[in-house]
């Protein structure tokens, strides 16, 4: 179990708890915080579950894939911390992680 | 009170109807709702259940769209194990198999679609299959294992998905198509061939051209596929998966106006005012592509629930978006954007004998399709040349040492 903390473009805050073995992504679409799509339901395949990592939890939630950096090269609005979200699995070390959501998901 | 407080009824709880109800929420309608459902359980994802949740690499709870209690604390009433039986739209009210009478002052038809049955002798017989519901799944999953030999009649996305996983979990798989291609209806005849030989490589068998007359069974259960030239398949299980039908019945004897499917505008309403249709059960405008269609897909369903959810509580209207669909084969991801509309020339780009390639359909310099293998770059990419209507550079499109970023920039 992790507390996750959703922060949407207009700044309301979503505090979750998310089971470890969730997805990120998963954490917020079960919860209905608004602004994670995630069309595919997790394929990795629709780039509408981009967040944007807090820095200081940058190194905690893994590296890419190549599908995964394929995907975000022509996402919109995309950062030096941006990840799809339906790519980082929570686990108990993910307790407290932030993350941001991008304008074009409001 | 204000336009927010409505009745709103939601008949049909697949994809659709589940996004659809959390989304009138999420949008600030204070109203009641009540979401129908014909199975037993809570909104549910299905594409997984032909891919990773048959080889069972996810499980119950990632399938559902929704905790349990998000409907009793989102205030949703969720009525499962139910069916509308007639509408009466000048009482406003929805009759149930329960026997209640429903009012509305808003409905919405979510009502699916359901998988066409052959009407070839044997096909009642036990283990002649198809797959849509999770419990159908369940079913299929159960007859799936070392050695078992699976018949699949149709080799359109569902029969390939389902081939990839029997494959996998050892049982030997013959597809059987009766057009001379696989992906008639879904994919070009690039992708059909490449998949065909993707899957005869891995030891399904693939035949082509070949009608189902029927059904053999042995103590009321399938035992082998006859075909029209005489020859015989012997099975386990057959699984039939032949394409599906919207679920359309109820607003057609209600007297809305139906082609395939219900016939809606861009906010997805209905020819009355009142009654909107999303998802499998709807057919509507596509004004990327100027014409009327159903794109039989997860995106379209969510699509329409944002319309109707947004004509609904006076929002502005989504943006448009583009068609798209995927498909999990074996390692493939195969990602399509756009629909084949229109078409006046294909181009292939990059290495099919390295599984990574796409198959642009384009109509003069402008992208109407792409589908995409292992190719995530041409898949988004040419997405949003076909949203902008953005001419492309052929030359540059073609050659694959051209990164995509380049093309589109």
């Amino acid at each position: 179990m992790a507390k996750i903390i959703y922060i949407e473009h207009n700044g309301s805050e979503h505090v979750v708890d998310v089971k470890s073995g969730l997805s990120v992504m998963q954490g917020a679409v079960q919860n209905n915080v608004p602004g994670i799509n995630a069309d595919c339901g997790g394929a990795c395949s629709c780039a509408t579950c981009h967040v944007y990592v807090d820095e200081s939890w940058r190194d905690r939630t893994g590296s890419l894939s190549d599908m995964e950096t394929a995907m975000l090269d022509f996402a919109e609005n995309v950062e030096p911390n941006s990840r799809l979200s339906c790519q980082i699995k929570v686990s108990d070390d993910l307790d407290g992680l932030i993350v941001r959501l991008p304008a074009t998901q409001s | 009170m204000s336009q927010t407080s409505p009745r709103i009824v939601i008949l049909g709880a697949g994809h659709a109807g589940g996004t659809a109800a959390a989304l009138l929420r999420q949008y600030g309608h204070t109203g009641s709702i009540t979401l129908i459902g014909e199975e037993p359980i809570a909104p549910y994802q299905r594409p997984p259940l032909s891919k990773a949740w048959l080889k069972g690499e996810s499980d119950a709870d990632s399938l559902a769209l929704k905790p349990a209690e998000f409907y009793a604390e989102s205030s949703i009433d969720f009525r499962p194990g139910v069916s509308g039986v007639s509408l009466d739209r000048a009482a406003k009210t929805l009759t149930l198999s329960s026997g209640e009478e429903l009012a509305y002052d808003t409905l919405i038809l979510s009502t699916g679609a359901r998988p066409i049955r052959l009407p070839t002798p044997g096909a009642d017989l036990a283990g002649v299959l198809v797959l849509r519901t999770a419990a159908d799944a369940e079913a299929v999953k159960a007859e799936l294992g070392p050695r078992k030999r699976v018949a699949i009649i149709g080799g359109g996305y569902i029969g390939l998905e389902v081939a990839a996983s029997a494959l996998l979990l050892g049982g030997s798989v013959v597809v059987i198509e009766r057009e001379k291609r696989l992906l008639a209806r879904s994919g070009s005849e690039i992708i059909a061939e490449f998949f065909r030989s993707y899957h005869a490589a891995r030891g399904v068998r693939v035949m082509l051209g070949a009608s189902v007359v029927g059904f053999d069974g042995e103590a009321g259960r399938v035992r082998r596929v006859r075909l029209a030239d005489g020859e015989t398949i012997d099975c386990d299980v057959a699984l039939v998966g032949v394409g599906i039908r919207p679920n359309d019945e109820i607003a057609a004897q209600a007297g809305l106006t139906c082609a395939r499917g219900v016939v809606v505008d861009l906010e997805a309403r209905t020819s009355d005012h009142s009654i909107f249709a999303i998802g499998d059960a709807a057919h509507r405008p596509l004004p990327l592509y100027d014409r009327m269609f159903g794109p039989e897909s997860v995106p379209n369903a969510l699509e329409q629930a944002k319309q109707a959810a947004s004509a609904i509580t006076g929002r502005s209207p989504p943006a448009p978006e583009v068609p798209w669909n995927w498909s999990d084969q074996f390692d493939l991801k195969l990602q399509i954007a756009g629909l084949p509309f229109d078409v006046d020339r294909t181009l292939v780009r990059g290495d099919q004998s390295r599984a990574k390639f796409a198959v642009f359909h384009l109509k003069g310099q402008q992208i109407q399709q792409v589908e995409a293998v292992n190719a995530a770059p041409e898949f988004m990419a040419g997405k949003q040349f076909i949203l902008n209507r953005r001419p492309v550079d052929l030359i540059k499109l073609a050659d694959s040492t051209v990164s995509m970023k380049e093309v589109a920039a």
